[in-house]
């Protein structure tokens, strides 16, 4: 008993551990996707191919002076940088990366998960309110009424996946997915996946919905009165979404970490093995992910903010309305016929 | 032991924090102070093994409803205090009234011998499986669908009656 939560202490740590590695690495990451795309080379000064760029950022950022605005309201301020980052992290809490790799498999995890993501509004609507600013303010109420129209679609895009897979445990709805790639939920439920996917970018506030902290307009939106390590903490909390978002993604709709077909030719292969490949298949997923969310950012330009309005109340809120009613009558149907 | 230590520092922290939404100055403070509040009653269903009311109870009010009202408390940028204070007259002195009558009807139940707040024995834990989405989904769709259809076309009345009200200021 002792040592089975030894071995899940160590478990965490080395989920959270290596999730702080990879919300590092994929600001590295998007800098060179950027470059990339705009025919620069990116960040190439510090170490191999600038690969200890990130570690250097975080160093500038730390030495940083930090100024807090005299009119700001202390405590607030202080504290929304913290819960961005917190309630980021934690969502990763219910994702398993293989099978039987995970923190906690509860039987409400796809709630649990919304419930997260909704509080995580906090953090920005907090930071700007407190920093007394105008341009911060205008920020974060952009933020509280656009992710609060988004969850809904959200939401209604997951009662598609609860339906078919009827449990809300992450853990099941990944091993009903199985290794057959056919019946992913990005198969099945193909119009849910989209309105998920959508309704992400607007979560994780990447652009195209960028609009809380647009730097043209609003100069940094609701981190514009930051400094030093809480700008950090803000900019930390951002990729942190980025990355879970992917992880949420891959798991509901492209089958975790199932591996394509591997109870045909991974049969009877060691288990420390197979955890493995299933980690990487996990990672690999979740990259193709990362790179997609870069790839739209740095392709398609802002939205103004009644089309955002628009584009979630009036297309994704009925499509995702929709797609559950058609779900449960095709699941009704289904059950009668066969 | 330790449930019952949980229990008494989550109830300390929900009435300090509830007293803080009826005292405190600014309207943010007491918005996030009911937040605070919120997340401790949630936290007292889980432990009463009721999951699915506390993941909902954090969701729909600390998720949802007590971000629209900081987004419009924002919106009203309430500086000045005092137009949150107004003066005492006949309304406020019944709803005192009431109160206290409350209040007193609340002590006598409790000074009743033969009443308490759960038989005895009885715990959360002693029907697990009551607080699971399952069985909420089985009752609300079955014994109470009546009542749930009459909850959910008042709050269609609502979401009506908002839209028209918003309709007529636009025209």
């Amino acid at each position: 008993m002792k040592l089975e939560l030894f071995g899940h202490l160590v478990l965490t740590v080395c989920i959270f551990g290596s999730l702080f590695l990879f919300v590092a690495y994929a600001v590295y990451f998007e800098r060179k996707v950027a470059a990339k795309m705009q025919n620069r080379v990116g960040p190439d000064r510090v170490g191999w191919y600038g690969l200890l760029q990130p570690f250097a950022d975080i160093l500038k950022l730390l030495l940083k002076e930090e100024i807090i605005a005299t009119q700001a309201t202390k405590l607030i301020h202080t504290l929304a940088p913290g819960i961005s980052v917190i309630m980021a992290f934690i969502t990763f809490a219910m994702i398993p990366i293989a099978e039987g790799f995970y923190i906690a498999d509860i039987n409400i995890g796809m709630l649990y998960m919304m419930a997260v993501t909704s509080i995580g509004v906090y953090g920005v609507t907090l930071a700007g309110w407190s920093s007394n600013s105008k341009y911060s303010l205008l920020g974060s109420m952009r933020a509280s009424a656009q992710m609060i129209s988004y969850e809904l679609s959200m939401g209604l895009a997951v009662v598609g996946i609860i339906l078919i897979t009827q449990s809300m445990s992450v853990v099941s709805i990944v091993d009903s997915q199985t290794d057959n790639p056919f019946l992913w939920n990005i198969i099945k439920q193909p119009l849910g996946f989209l309105i998920f996917w959508i309704a992400t970018f607007a979560e994780a506030n990447r652009l195209p919905f960028d609009l809380p902290e647009s730097e043209q307009e609003l100069v940094g939106g609701f981190h514009t009165e930051y400094s030093s390590m809480r700008f950090a903490l803000f900019f930390f909390a951002e990729y942190t979404h980025l990355i879970v978002a992917s992880s949420i993604l891959t798991t509901l709709y492209l089958g975790g970490y199932q591996i394509p077909y591997s109870s045909v030719w991974l049969a009877g292969a060691n288990e420390w093995l197979v955890a493995g490949l299933q980690i990487l298949m996990f990672i690999l997923k979740m990259c193709l992910f990362v790179f997609l969310f870069m790839w739209v950012r740095w392709t398609l330009p802002r939205f103004k903010y009644n089309h955002l309005m628009e584009l979630g109340w009036k297309y994704l809120l009925p499509l995702g309305l929709i797609n559950v009613v058609v779900t449960a009558g095709w699941l009704l149907i289904y059950d009668k016929l066969f | 032991m330790i449930v019952d230590i949980l229990f008494y520092i989550t109830a300390l922290v929900a009435i300090i924090s509830g007293l803080l939404v009826i005292t405190g100055k600014s309207p943010v403070t007491s918005a996030l102070s009911l937040v605070l509040n919120f997340f401790c009653i949630a936290f007292i269903y889980l432990m009463l093994e009721a999951q699915f009311l506390a993941i909902i109870q954090v969701i729909v009010y600390a998720g949802a409803i007590m971000v629209l009202f900081l987004f419009v408390i924002m919106l009203l940028n309430l500086q000045d205090d005092m137009t949150l204070f107004e003066r005492f007259d006949l309304k406020k002195g019944f709803a005192v009234l009431l109160t206290g009558l409350f209040l007193l009807e609340i002590a006598y139940i409790f000074s009743l011998d033969s009443v308490s707040i759960a038989p005895k024995g009885v715990t959360g834990a002693s029907f697990p499986e009551l607080g699971t989405v399952e069985s909420i989904g089985k009752y609300l769709f079955s014994d109470f669908v009546y009542p749930f259809e009459m909850i959910s076309v008042v709050l269609l009345s609502a979401v009506v009656g908002a839209v028209v009200i918003a309709k007529k200021k636009v025209d």
